[in-house]
């Protein structure tokens, strides 16, 4: 009884919580001046014409490390909980997927592949950028090991591909304290051809390496999830 | 014309996000509320895209109705296999 006028009272003042934010929006007649100052100077400063890559990878990279590493934090503490079964249970047998799924997986995955690196190469022309890049990459691996369960990657492979890039944003970030403006700074590379596909700076190599951190993050997760089901 | 029709999309969307997520709420199958859990994501997704937002709808798409929902059902898995021993 009790509870439920609980509940019945959190949704009341839920309730009166959404509608005072409803009642009082008045959408911005123009942009706000930080807003205002991203659109005006993408281009000239950045030479993106995705302007929300432009934000992401450079106004706002120290952001975009700080989620990354989040990110990592996950990955490692998954693999430090989720420990793998040294000695692969000899009774366990995976159930094989279905036709439909392993033979459509062959064929999709490395279409998904080449999404995924098409949205990391084009982050600063078109929508998406390392991380949405990083995670369609991971996708395709989820693919594979949905077809096949018994399938096992390299850990030591992916673990590589992980630090190399984590190092790199980092040393990318470096690089700009010392020759350009400061940590993360775009103007370490000429800004090139606007529209170009290697242009805006270091923005696709920070693209690059970011979608590939993201990816082999999730990888592994999904990796060790996988792993920890013959325990 | 292609106000109202943009405007009726994203209430339809809306409206199916709902509608997902109530049945996420009290369906008695767990497979399928996580499968409308994952629905409420992928609708969230083109409601993204209707607001002009594609950079999140990707992610969206990609993190929170594909990687999440198999999360679920791994861990799914995991707990039967659990409980069966």
């Amino acid at each position: 009884m009790i509870r439920k006028a609980f509940i019945a009272l959190a949704l009341l003042l839920f309730g009166v919580l959404f509608a005072t934010l409803w009642a009082g929006y008045v959408p911005d007649p123009a942009l706000n001046r930080t807003a205002a100052y991203y659109a005006a100077n993408a281009k000239p400063e950045i030479g993106a014409p995705n302007i929300v890559t432009a934000i992401i990878i450079t106004w706002r990279g120290l952001d975009t490390l700080g989620e990354v590493t989040v990110l990592f934090l996950t990955a490692a503490i998954v693999g430090m909980v989720l420990v793998p079964s040294r000695a692969r249970a000899s009774g366990v047998v995976f159930r094989p997927a279905g036709e439909l799924l392993a033979t459509g997986a062959r064929m999709i995955a490395p279409l998904v592949v080449l999404l995924g690196g098409y949205v990391l190469a084009n982050g600063h022309l078109t929508p998406g950028g390392g991380f949405q890049g990083g995670a369609i990459l991971a996708s395709a691996v989820l693919l594979m090991l949905l077809a096949d369960p018994a399938r096992r990657f390299g850990h030591k492979l992916i673990g590589r591909i992980e630090s190399a890039s984590g190092v790199t944003y980092v040393g990318l970030g470096l690089l700009g304290m010392l020759v350009a403006g400061g940590f993360l700074d775009n103007s370490v590379l000429p800004l090139g051809r606007f529209g170009a596909m290697l242009s805006a700076g270091i923005i696709p190599l920070i693209s690059a390496v970011i979608g590939l951190k993201v990816g082999a993050e999730f990888a592994s997760i999904l990796m060790t999830l996988e792993e920890t089901e013959d325990a | 014309m292609s106000l109202s029709l943009s405007l009726a999309l994203t209430l339809f969307t809306a409206l199916a996000m709902l509608g997902c997520a109530v049945v996420a709420i009290f369906a008695r199958a767990r497979v399928t509320a996580v499968l409308a859990a994952g629905l409420v994501s992928l609708f969230a997704s083109v409601l993204f895209v209707l607001l002009a937002a594609p950079d999140v709808a990707m992610t969206e798409a990609a993190i929170g109705s594909g990687l999440t929902t198999f999360l679920f059902f791994f861990v799914m898995g995991r707990i039967r296999q659990e409980g069966g021993k």
